[in-house]
């Protein structure tokens, strides 16, 4: 196969997901049968699904960054206990992993990625998307990093220490961003919206629109 | 899904430096799911996982897919693929559902060997289940940074052996010592590796 095949097979599975009919049936026949054996209900898949959908997402790492940025002794607690400074802000952060914040500084940029599967911090950021799960991701991060962060507008300085952290244990990484200059008045609510999905993976940083700074 | 592949492990899963795979695409607005059944898909792991199977014996089930199929399928057709087999392996579909299997306790605290600034190196070791350590940092030297765990080793807990725990590590490679010159002389990539994958 060429590389341009390779390219597309890829593109078609992991950007534009149609499922096969075939697929989607023998989704639904192994949930019919499980529920024909008492052992879930189509109820309680409705609701994982909702729970999913709408009540976990990047709103809850969001939340956590912004209080980080605003309470100083907070931030400590979060860098040394993430699943119990979470729990601060009334985020439930289930006992099968723990969450690990890594900070960025001047000169130290922080970026997840799991080679292997694909773990990811999904009680704080919600399900990863697609990209973050697919191989060109995952094959590349960890060794091209700033190829793959110029993909996604993120160039940083040759002596800025870019650090990769390959999720592979029972430990969830998630980015603590930098908070942008400008933003020194701002309330937590302003600084929330500007702290996205991609800035806790470590993809993007915060963006200040130039009108917006104080 | 064909069955021709045995359970070796040096599998297309562990993607970490593999050339092919082109840019990264992302999707502009993604739903969480973009059909109902891939919901389904994720209910069905989130209600069985942790009750018929655990994480390591999931991964594994996905793992030993036949290189070219998983390649070929969509992420949550890999989950319904591990799903249906464990179910079907475990029983739970093709039988009497079993009781679900009682959790070990964690250790307290297990006795580390290595502590945050030691050197240490991985081993070059190619398993014949599952592992956890990938493919790229095999046989490499790194510097502990932290100290976890005891964590349940993947390589035992997806092959029946659900109470061998270890401390666990995360360790710091200079992105030189994994990928030569090329790479960016300040960069370092940090993974998770469990003590026996240490020397």
């Amino acid at each position: 196969m060429s590389d341009h095949h390779d390219h597309d097979h890829d593109h078609d599975h992991d950007h534009h997901p149609e499922a096969p009919s075939e697929v989607e049936a023998r989704a639904l026949a192994l949930e019919s049968l499980l529920v024909e054996k008492g052992l879930l209900t189509s109820e309680e898949v409705d609701r994982i699904v909702s729970m999913y959908e709408h009540d976990i997402g990047p709103m809850l790492g969001a939340k956590v960054v912004a209080r980080a940025w605003l309470d100083p002794g907070y931030k400590q607690r979060l860098l040394a206990d993430g699943p119990a400074a979470v729990k601060e802000l009334g985020i439930d952060y289930p006992p099968s992993t723990q969450l690990v914040v890594v900070e960025n500084k001047d000169g130290v940029h922080n970026v997840i990625v799991c080679t292997l599967c694909s773990c990811y911090p999904w009680p704080v950021l919600g399900l990863p998307p697609t990209w973050y799960k697919s191989a060109p991701y995952r094959s590349r991060m960890v060794r091209e990093p700033r190829a793959v962060l110029a993909e996604f507008d993120l160039t940083l300085p040759e002596d800025t220490s870019v650090n990769v952290w390959d999720s592979s244990s029972d430990v969830r990484y998630m980015v603590l961003p930098q908070r942008p200059e400008g933003t020194e008045s701002w309330t937590e609510e302003e600084l929330t919206a500007v702290i996205t999905r991609d800035c806790m993976i470590g993809v993007a940083r915060p963006r200040v629109p130039a009108e917006a700074t104080s | 899904m064909r069955s021709h592949n045995s359970k070796r492990m040096n599998g297309v899963h562990d993607m970490g430096g593999m050339h092919g795979f082109g840019p990264v695409h992302v999707e502009v607005d993604e739903p969480v799911f973009h059909q109902r059944w891939e919901g389904v898909v994720r209910a069905l792991m989130h209600k069985t996982n942790g009750r018929y199977y655990n994480l390591d014996e999931f991964r594994h089930a996905i793992e030993r897919m036949p290189a070219e199929d998983y390649l070929r399928a969509l992420y949550y057709e890999r989950w319904l693929h591990a799903v249906d087999t464990l179910l079907q392996e475990k029983g739970v579909t093709t039988g009497t559902p079993p009781a679900p299997a009682p959790e070990t306790a964690r250790p307290p605290s297990l006795s580390a060997r290595f502590k945050p600034g030691d050197q240490v190196a991985t081993r070059n070791i190619h398993p014949g289940g599952h592992t956890r350590l990938p493919r790229y940092a095999r046989g490499k030297r790194g510097v502990v940074r932290k100290v976890y765990g005891p964590f349940r080793l993947p390589d035992a807990n997806a092959h029946g052996d659900h109470d061998a725990w270890q401390p666990c590590y995360a360790v710091e490679f200079a992105a030189r010592e994994l990928w030569g010159a090329e790479a960016g002389a300040a960069d370092k990539v940090c993974i998770d590796l469990w003590e026996s994958y240490l020397e």
